[in-house]
Formats: C-alpha cells, structure tokens, sequence
C-alpha cells in the first residue's frame, strides 16, 4: 500500500513545462478558424471629451473590411462593465459603458470596433474612422478630481466615487493626551501587471444552435459568462467560456472588461468567428491599473514606543470608471493600514477619486503594496524621533500570538468584521533578522564602503487568501483506469496543474502518473467555479479536489463491492489500480469503471485568513551615480502546508522581482 | 510576395504581404506558435528566433527579408521524444511559469551557448537583458543556463 501524502510538499517538476518548453502551450492568439474575422478597436486620443460626431464610411469602403461598430449598433444605453467585487450602489453611475457613447474620460476608451478579413487591414481602417471630439479639461490628479471644477459624469455632482472608513477602538480618544503624536504624507504612483502575453479573444456564434463559444478567457470564467448571458440577453448554458494557457495574470487579466462583451457581441453581429489580441500600446492604455495613493495619516504613541492610535485619510486616485475589482485596492489601503501591528484605534477613511486616466483594479496584493510602504515608512520615522531601535519599534507592537484572534478594523460601508486568526509574528521576525544577518549588516547602516553607502530595511505584513465562497472540482475514472481532474480554479500560469495533480494523486493514493491531466477554467468543466483571485486557488481549488476525490473513492469502493461481494467499507484502493476486499479479492479500477465513474466536490469557505510574513533589504547606493546595488533580500513568509516548494520559490522571488 | 526559407530543417515557401512580420508569417502562416508576440517592437524578447545562427527577434524582421535564411524556432529545438539539455535545465531549475516569455528565452540561451558554451553568469545576465519575463524574476532562468553549459562543451559547433 503507497504511503499517503507523499506528493504534497514534494518538489515535482511541473507537468506544464513540457508543452511550454518545446513551444506546444496552445495561447489564446494561436487558434486559428475558418472564416475568421479580426477585430481591432479605435480608442480615445483624448482624456476627457465629448463625442460630437463618428464618421465611419471610408472605414467601411475598404477592401476586406467587413463591419464599423459603434455605440449606436449595438444600441443605447450600451451595456456597463459590472462590478464583481463590492457591487455598492454608490458605484452604478459610474460603471463603464463597454464602448463609449457621448463621452470618452480616458486614453484608450473604446469608440469603435472593425472587423475585417485580416488583422493589417482591420488596423488600416482604424485610420479611416473620422472622430470629432469636444475636449474638456482633463481631470488628472487629486487636487484637480476633489476640487470638482471638472466633473467625470455630470449627473454625480461629485467625482468622489465614494469613501470607505476603517474603524477600531476609538481614535479621538487616545489622541487626546497622546504623549508623542507625528503626522505625515505618502504617496505611491501607478503601477500595472504587465503580463507578457497580451489579452485575446475568439468568438464563436453558432445560429443554428443559438451557442456562443469564447477563447481566452480567464481567472474569473463563471463570473464573466453570467455577465455575457445578462448583457447579449442568451441563457448561461448557451455559453462556454473557454481557458487556454495563459501567459500572466497578477490580478489584472481575466476581469471583465469592455473587450469580453463587444467581441463576442460582434461575433453574433457578423455571424462569423471573430479573434482580436491587443497590440502592447493597447494593453498599456486598457488593462486595470493600479496603486496610485496618497495619505496624510497621524499616529499616536507612548514615549516608549507603544501605539496608541493610527488616524487619518487616504487617496486612491481609481481612473475614469468604476470596473469589475476596482474598489478592492482602497477598501484594503482602509482595512490593512495596521498590518500585522496591534494598533487598537484606528479611525482612517479613504476616498476614491475618479480622474480621467485608466480605470484601476487589483494588482498583486491590492491595497497592501500602498499601505504596508505608508505604514512602514511611518514606524522609520517614529522610532527614529523617539530614539528607539526600528526592529525593537515593531516588536513591541506586533500582535502577540496570546492576542489572537485579533480584531482589525471594521470597514464601513461594509461591517465587515476581520481578524488576525493566528500565527506567531515574533518568531517570523526574528527569523527575518536572522536570515539578513540584521546585528551584523545593521552597523553598515549609513556608512561608506569603497564609495557606497550602505542601508537596510525592514517591513513587515498581513497578506488575505482563501477567498470564499467557493469551489467545485469533478474527478472522473476513466474507462481506462486513469483519472481526470476537473476544477473551477483556473490556471493564470502559475503551475496549477502541477499542485493540483500533487493533491489528486495523495488524495486519490495513486501515482501521479495516473492522473490524465488536470483541466481548469472552462465553464464545462464543473457545474459552477469562482476562478483564481486573492491567492485562493491551492486553498479552494485544492480542497475542492480533495472532496471529490473523497466521494469518487467512496463510489468506486460502493461499485467494487458489488463485484467482489462484500460491503463498500471494506474495499480498499491500491495504487490507484485495483481495488480490494478484506478477503483479498481485487478488480482492476479499468474493468469497474465501465463508462466511467464521476463525482463532484465542493468547498465552501466564509473566513477570511490572513498569512503574514517580513521582507529585508540591504542595498549599497554609488552617490555619485545614483546606481542602487541589492547585496541581499530576505523574504520569511508563514505558507501553511507547502504543496510544491519549488513553486512557491518561484512565485515568491517573481513577485519581489515584480 | 513569395519568399522561400527554410524553417527547422523543412523548406518553406509562402506567399506574404511585404509588410508582414517574420514573427506574423511563422505564426499565422506556418502556423509556429511557439513563437510568441509580446510587444511587437523589439523590447520583450518573446519572439526570438535563431536566423542562420544568431538570435534575432522576428517581430523586427519582415517575412520577406527571411529569404534564402535558415531558420530555427523553439519547435525546432527538440524533436518529439526527449527535453534537449537546456530544456530539461529550465524545466529542473524552475525558469519558467506561465511559459510565455520561455521560447525566446530558450532560443536566446541556446545561440549563446552554441557560440559561447564557456559563458559566465554575467555574460548570461547580459545576453538574457534582453529578454523579459514577469513571473520568474530571472535568478531561475540565469541558473538554468550555467547548467546547460555542460552540454554544448560537448556538442561545442555543432549545434546551429
């Protein structure tokens, strides 16, 4: 009998690679179809503008143009991009129209969509479209969105989208008589993921059945078809969503965006296949960004360092709409600006500030990146004025693990209540220290050597997963003998085919050789699936798959026993292969499968959990050049129960170089 | 236009618009997706392939100039039984994830090591500049190139 649990927490090469490495990944620019049409979308020039006029007749003149679209052939008010996360009604006046209608608000807007017989021509006629735009003044920044001399959309009277507040204790009160109090701004810029292959679609409309079938889909599939059937008025089960591989996600692919409703829209339209890919300088323009804020936060101390209390507001500067995710970064700038710290009173609010550049959504670790360098930075500069040791500074204030669970910050308008489940943060930091030899390096701190100074920092953090409210998975013992593994969880180029494979095969005690593969994503796959976000996917996905595995083996057992005569209990599986009774009677898996046995999983899961971990960094600064050398970074992060160290490495060094 | 070239050791004859793009010609036309388009003008990398031996980026190039060349992309590297010893190294070093970046990565390590087997890791670091990946953060990828070295001392002049 195998030893269970002996793939989980093993290193394994990844089954993925071999099609990666010999250039045999099937990305979503690499279908190919008969008849099809390539699209290529006109964007907005200008920032902020109204549209006077579209003339789109000589586009539609050109040889091997097939269709113009605009706004008014698909019919006003066009659909709005919804929101998948934090769906508040102060959001609806400014959720993005999927092509624009009277006015553009950022760079890259949507106006017009062409398609043609090949992607060159399409592009060429792009260049015919005649625009007359009305420009208005251009809303770029914090001062300029808050004082409201320009506003986004009229009928808001505001360009506040809204503001969320993050509440604990009762900050007023431990600011009067704070014996040390420091108030002080920050300011991170835009960032965006960037991943390296650029996003696609391909539309399939099948009349005849009344089916639309659309590649290139990815992260969040389930979402995004119940989003397609609302807006293109068809039943959920007359669409597929289909995952190819996928080349990067960090967050920013696979929402949905206005793409995802007009290439399958135009699909129908023209009642052919239609594939668009966005060039980089679209994908530059288009695509979530992410983490422009800015804070003027105060904090409240004891002459030794002890927090009394963290008050102020936050900025987020969201872009010109409010998109699927896009509430995400700020709600978290609100609710982690604590991180890993007991800071019993919290009173910070946070804005989000419409501007006419690219709408914002979740980047890798939204709303922490922002808040764990203001809060960081702040504890420098604290400890510093009150004359003690920075690393002394966070551990007198790290949470205990005697304090856990710990209450963070509730969020209104959500009440959402948190904690800081568990963990020991002492020991990680102490870990961290360690590691980056901290006693040693730390004299270098400030000095020159051989014209280079030297400098080290510490920060550490809270970091979510799991997010709920859940997964499904179906494993399938296939008339052959082996399995397949299907799973809601989608596959973002992260190795999850290997993971998963890993916990099938442990949780199946079968080689993993007997798992046929390890297919995710596509809404045909499972009855309903919530897709790969907030580092959910081993968690979710994983346990999914350990639920189906366990009602899979409970049927094969309950089918064994009627051929071997006894009762289900006392079957046991070997390897995978046979099954066998206590009297020692066995049946080869393949000869009980017949047409196949099928059984499905779910995990459900309501809390949220929070890892939490250190980074350090000594760095060595040439002053004459500027040029910053990194002579070590040391990342200490609790993973839980590793399913594949190698993977964990890799993403873990990825992220940082990120 | 017609342009003639040959592409992993076949002959390849096709009919192209001037304007074409060598990496849209192998892709689209010869349907060789294994190299892939990140950027389109010459920044990424992903498009690399090896052009009568040196690494060049095909998105750079038009299909028409390709005319008389020898070719070879990433699907020409390995035949269909095993992983070639730089393949195998990226696979054992982790120097891949979402697999996008790794075609021009790995045409570009290998016109390296053809030429160069005895490189050291800051000529890899500089060869490889050229090339972006955002998953794995480069360490993995710069490894598994050291340890392919081995392979190509042997073959040294021998690979194209």
């Amino acid at each position: 009998m195998r030893t269970v649990n002996t793939l989980i927490g093993s290193p394994i090469e990844r089954i993925e690679d071999l099609r990666f490495l010999r250039g045999r990944g099937q990305y979503v620019d690499d279908l190919a179809r008969e008849g099809l049409l390539h699209a290529a979308i006109l964007r907005s020039s200008v920032a902020h503008g109204r549209i006077c006029a579209i003339d789109v007749a000589r586009a539609r003149e050109l040889a091997g143009v097939h269709s113009v679209i605009t706004a008014n052939d698909i019919g006003i008010p066009v659909p709005r991009v919804p929101m998948r996360l934090q769906p508040l009604p102060e959001f609806e006046a400014v959720g993005q129209p999927v092509i624009a209608e009277d006015k553009v608000r950022y760079v890259g807007e949507a106006i017009a969509l062409v398609l043609a017989d090949s992607a060159g021509v399409a592009e060429d006629a792009l260049g015919l479209i005649e625009v007359e735009i009305e420009p208005l003044p251009a809303v770029a920044d914090r001062v300029a969105s808050a004082s409201n001399s320009t506003l986004l959309f009229e009928q808001k009277r505001s360009n506040l989208a809204m503001t969320f507040r993050a509440v604990r204790g009762d900050a007023a009160a431990a600011f009067n008589n704070a014996p040390y109090t420091r108030r002080e701004s920050f300011r991170t810029q835009r960032h965006m993921a960037l991943p390296m292959e650029p996003r696609g679609l391909l539309a399939e409309w099948d009349p005849a059945r009344g089916r639309l079938t659309v590649s290139g889909a990815a992260k969040v599939l389930f979402f995004n078809r119940r989003t397609l059937a609302k807006q293109l008025g068809i039943p959920e089960h007359a669409i597929e969503l289909i995952e190819n591989d996928v080349g990067g996600g960090f967050g920013a692919r696979g929402e949905f965006y206005p793409e995802d409703f007009l290439i399958p829209f135009a699909a129908r339209h023209a009642g052919r296949p239609v594939k668009w890919t966005e060039d980089r300088r679209e994908h530059l323009m288009t695509v979530n960004h992410a983490r422009q804020a800015e804070c003027d936060v105060e904090i409240a101390c004891t002459r030794d360092g002890i927090i009394l209390g963290l008050r102020g507001h936050a900025f987020v500067d969201v872009g010109a709409y409010m998109r699927t995710n896009g509430a995400v970064g700020a709600r978290n700038v609100a609710q982690f600006m604590s991180g890993p710290y007991r800071i019993e009173n919290i009173d910070i609010d946070v804005s989000l500030l419409l501007t006419n550049k690219t709408p914002v959504g979740t980047y890798r670790g939204p709303g922490r990146f922002e808040t764990d360098f203001f809060r960081e930075r702040l504890f420098d500069i604290v400890a510093k004025d009150l004359g003690i040791d920075r690393v002394e500074f966070r551990r007198r204030n790290l949470v205990p693990q005697a304090a856990m669970p710990y209450a963070i910050a509730t969020i209104t308008p959500y009440e959402s209540k948190d904690e800081l489940d568990s963990g020991d943060y002492h020991v990680m930091l102490e870990r961290c220290l360690e590691e980056i030899k901290w006693q040693e390096n730390a004299k270098l701190q400030g000095k020159a050597v051989n014209g280079r100074y030297h400098g080290l920092a510490l920060g550490c953090f809270i970091e979510g997963g799991a997010a709920g409210p859940k997964e499904t998975a179906r494993i399938v013992l296939e008339p052959d003998g082996f399995f397949s593994v299907y799973v809601g969880s989608s596959g973002i180029g992260q190795g999850l085919e290997t993971a998963f494979a890993q916990i099938a095969a442990d949780a199946l005690e079968a080689p993993m050789e007997r798992i046929r593969g390890v297919f995710h994503g596509t809404t045909s796959y499972v009855s309903d699936g919530y897709g790969a976000y907030h580092s959910r996917s081993i968690v979710m996905g994983g346990s999914a798959i350990l639920a189906a595995a366990e009602n899979l083996m409970n049927a094969v057992r309950a089918q064994a026993a009627k051929h071997l005569g006894c009762e289900a209990a006392e079957v046991e599986i070997a390897e995978g292969m046979k099954a066998v009774s206590r009297g020692g009677k066995s049946i080869a898996l393949k000869d009980l499968a017949g047409a196949g046995i099928s059984a499905e999983g779910a995990f459900l899961n309501k809390k949220h959990t929070y890892t939490y971990g250190a980074h350090a960094a000594h760095v060595a600064v040439d002053p004459k050049l500027g040029h910053v050398d990194l002579i070590d970074y040391v990342v200490v992060e609790d993973c839980g129960r590793i399913i594949n160290p190698r993977t964990v490495h890799g993403q873990t060094i990825g992220s940082v170089v990120q | 236009m017609q342009v003639r070239f040959e592409v992993n050791g076949k002959t390849a004859e096709v009919e192209v618009e001037p304007r074409l793009s060598l990496a849209d010609c192998l892709r689209h036309q010869l349907r060789l997706t294994g190299t892939h388009v990140g950027c389109e003008h010459g920044v990424c990398g992903a498009c690399t392939i090896i052009v009568d031996g040196a690494a060049v980026r095909s998105c750079l190039m038009l299909a028409v100039q390709a005319e008389g060349s020898k070719i070879m992309t990433v699907e020409g590297l390995s035949n269909d039984g095993e992983l070639t010893p730089l393949q195998k190294s990226f696979r054992k070093h982790h120097a891949l994830q979402c697999g996008f970046c790794t075609p021009g990565m790995l045409t570009t390590a290998h016109a390296l090591l053809s030429e160069e087997p005895d490189c050291d890791a800051a000529r890899v670091r500089e060869v490889l500049s050229g090339n972006l990946c955002r998953c794995t953060g480069y360490i993995s990828i710069v490894e598994a190139v050291l340890d392919a070295r081995a392979a190509y001392k042997k073959h040294a002049g021998a690979s194209s």
